[in-house]
């Protein structure tokens, strides 16, 4: 299997699901002779040609309100919006036409739309350029929401996206953009584990760490940290985040009793919040603990120098495991 | 006016003087530019349209009866704004593809929707009727502008088809404040997509006249885009006819979008909840009374020898007809089972909405005893 980066796998997912399906088309700004600001479709205009990948005026609203109507004649238009604090201007499409056609129609219009986001913090990147908008997102019914955190889940999981009739958020890391994986590229989408799937990454048995995103690194990183301590840490990949796959999730939960949310995103109303209330209404009997959420603060986005402050380090996620576990911890002193 | 027009001959944008091919009284007038497109409207095509816009005002009536007697929740009138409604859908071809707002019933009517169609949604019973790609329409739209940029997407879809379909956004004065609709004509323009845009200047956005939207005829701002555009009396359907007729051959002939403002009135409340007394004054509406788009066409009809009781007993009949059928659908409705709001949310299986249809089933079947009790 050839390693690569994971911006490379995302271009390699484009190319394969272009090539398979004719109806397939890339919209965005410089998306075209330029391949994307990250240069993930970096190749496919010289391939496919302008009239499949289409270099768009900057207008977010118009590239997925122009989408919604390529999607009703037909089309599979995979849109990318170069920031994700660029994708508000678009909400309104997202939210009020993406989201809820086919709903609307009782079935009978169907919206195949992708919708990528180079997503979330950690690159040093200037004001609105690090933005985590996943809950807004994950509020509204009708997207599928996911986000990916390797290359060969980035290649496989953008396939699945553009091959769903559902509209997918597709969010992408762009801290892992240059992080290298091995990526199988001969699988078939159809073998592959379904969209909405989880992925235990690394099995334990003290405490349920759930993340996804870039996070999935960090949480990682203290799992391996918490091991020297005889803390087994299990982390779950959610991978999808809307549904949720509650079934991998509640299973590692009555294993281990604990659970720790970790994600960049602020803690008010996130999705952390979501996923404490449902693991706790699904298994509140095998809790041997008050589950605990290690966030982004609830501010907005700080500027580059402070940002390592707001993204949650592995130390933080270990306070955080010391917590449900009833260890000593920094809040021990302070009345909670 | 200080704009640079575009060198389209058909430009037009004159504030005070829309086109005209039929004055209130039912004249005939001239106008070069617009008559060669409707030199084969014989009297039985104009008879058509006459009966078009008269079963669209009788719905209409019927409509706001059925609000107020409780029967809907909602309705949006559209008197006075039949002309354009009526000669814009009826100048497309049935494979164009429409993407209205929620005042355009005549589009509706034009494109065979049914009775029940036109009222389930305001009833509160589904959110939307027909299958859109049966009727080559998009659901009514509520959200101010959002259309114009499908169907600019749906445009560039027949471009990449090699097709020779247009589509036609339908959308009000306010609308053209909105982002959306300038971000169409963006996207219009610079991809040179078939797509019609027709704005129903219909004078206000609730209770806002047309001057806190726009100090410049609407129709002026498209050649900014490089979109060629007309203004038109929207209450004259000849002229309505004519010139969409234009815009559809424009687009349709590959020459990108093209832009109409149909300058008319909505003789009613915005919906059945407004009260337009509270912002214009009632001799504004009688000076419109005298435009009246009906009016003027059976006085050109009567003038023609086209227009007789037997006509006038026949267009009642059919107008009738389809009301009786909208009232039977409305009265008639039955509301879906309370599972059914689950319905349709998304187009694959969905383990949340799953989890969530089998807890709510649980739930309603605890009733299951008393309901036969
Ligand atoms: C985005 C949005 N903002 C506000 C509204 C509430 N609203 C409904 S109709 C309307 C006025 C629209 O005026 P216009 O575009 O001229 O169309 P008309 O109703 O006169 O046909 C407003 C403000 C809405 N439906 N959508």
């Amino acid at each position: 299997m050839p390693e690569m980066t994971m911006g490379k796998a995302l271009g390699a997912g484009l190319r394969q699901a272009m090539a398979d399906d004719d109806r397939v088309l890339i919209m965005g700004e410089d998306v075209g002779r330029l391949g994307g600001v990250f240069r993930i479709t970096d190749g496919l205009l010289d391939e496919f040609g302008a009239a499949r990948v289409i270099d768009t005026p900057l207008a977010e609203s118009g590239i997925v309100g122009t989408a919604v109507g390529l999607a009703l004649r037909g089309f599979r238009p995979v849109v990318e919006i170069q920031f994700d604090g660029f994708v508000y201007p678009a909400f309104d499409q997202i939210v009020c036409q993406v989201a809820k056609l086919h709903y609307r129609t009782g079935g009978k219009v169907r919206l195949p739309i992708t919708i990528r986001i180079p997503w979330a913090g950690g690159v040093g990147a200037a004001e609105h350029h690090s933005e985590s908008p996943e809950a807004y997102f994950v509020h509204t019914a009708g997207l599928r929401v996911v986000a990916v955190s390797n290359p060969q889940d980035a290649y496989t999981m953008l396939r699945q996206a553009i091959a769903s009739d559902d509209p997918v958020i597709f969010f992408e890391p762009k801290r892992l953009y240059h992080a290298k994986g091995e990526v199988d590229l001969a699988g078939h989408v159809a073998d592959a584990a379904p969209l909405g799937l989880a992925r235990v990454v690394r099995e334990g048995t003290d405490v349920t760490l759930l993340t996804y995103g870039a996070q999935v690194t960090t949480a990682m990183d203290a799992a391996t940290a918490a091991e020297d301590d005889g803390i087994s840490i299990e982390v779950i990949d959610l991978r999808s985040l809307s549904p949720v796959d509650y079934r991998t999730v509640t299973a590692s939960v009555r294993k281990t009793g604990r659970v720790v949310v970790t994600h960049e995103a602020a803690r008010e109303a996130g999705v952390g919040a979501e996923l404490i209330a449902s693991v706790t209404e699904k298994c509140f009997h095998y809790l041997e603990s008050a589950p605990v959420r290690v966030t982004g603060h609830d501010i907005p986005y700080p500027p580059a120098k402070l940002e390592r402050h707001h993204l949650p380090d592995l130390d933080r996620i270990l306070d955080a495991v010391d917590r449900v576990l009833d260890r000593p911890h920094s809040l021990s002193e302070v009345a909670q | 006016m200080t704009y640079t027009p575009t060198t389209d001959t058909a430009q037009h944008t004159d504030l005070d003087a829309p086109l005209q091919l039929l004055t209130p009284e039912g004249e005939r007038r001239h106008d070069a530019r617009l008559e060669p497109w409707i030199a084969d409207l014989d009297a039985e095509a104009l008879q058509g349209l006459y009966r078009d816009m008269a079963i669209a005002r009788r719905v209409d009536a019927e409509g706001v009866a059925l609000q107020r007697q409780g029967q809907l929740g909602l309705w949006a009138p559209a008197q006075g704004q039949e002309a354009i409604q009526i000669a814009s859908a009826r100048a497309c071809r049935p494979d164009d593809f429409l993407f209205p707002s929620y005042r355009e019933l005549g589009v509706l009517l034009v494109r065979g929707a049914a009775p029940a169609d036109l009222v389930l949604s305001w009833r509160g019973e589904v959110l939307s009727t027909y299958d859109p790609h049966e009727l080559h329409a998009a659901p009514p739209q509520i959200i101010i502008g959002a259309q114009a940029l499908h169907a600019v997407g749906y445009a560039m879809g027949v471009q990449r088809d090699g097709g020779d379909q247009v589509a036609v956004a339908y959308f009000g004065d306010g609308a053209t404040s909105q982002g959306d609709v300038n971000e169409a004509m963006v996207f219009g323009s610079s991809f040179g997509a078939p797509v019609v845009f027709v704005c129903s200047n219909n004078q206000w956005a609730i209770s806002e006249p047309v001057t806190v939207q726009s100090k410049f005829p609407i129709a002026g701002r498209a050649p900014g885009f490089g979109i060629p555009s007309l203004r038109v009396d929207g209450n004259d359907v000849l002229a309505c006819t004519a010139a969409m007729r234009w815009a559809l051959d424009h687009a349709r002939r590959g020459e990108g979008p093209a832009f109409l403002e149909a300058v008319t009135y909505r003789m009613g409340p915005h919906t059945t909840s407004d009260d337009p007394t509270r912002y214009r004054d009632s001799a504004e509406l009688e000076k419109w009374r005298t435009r009246d788009p009906l009016l003027r066409l059976e006085a050109h009809l009567r003038e023609i020898d086209a227009f007789d009781d037997a006509f006038r007993a026949d267009v009642d009949a059919d107008a009738l007809s389809y009301t009786t059928q909208m009232r039977a659908a409305a009265v008639g409705a039955t509301t879906r089972p309370p599972l059914a709001l689950l319905d349709s949310v998304y187009a694959e299986p969905h383990t949340g909405i799953d989890e969530e249809r089998e807890h709510f089933a649980a739930y309603l079947a605890g009733f299951a005893d008393e309901e036969t009790r």
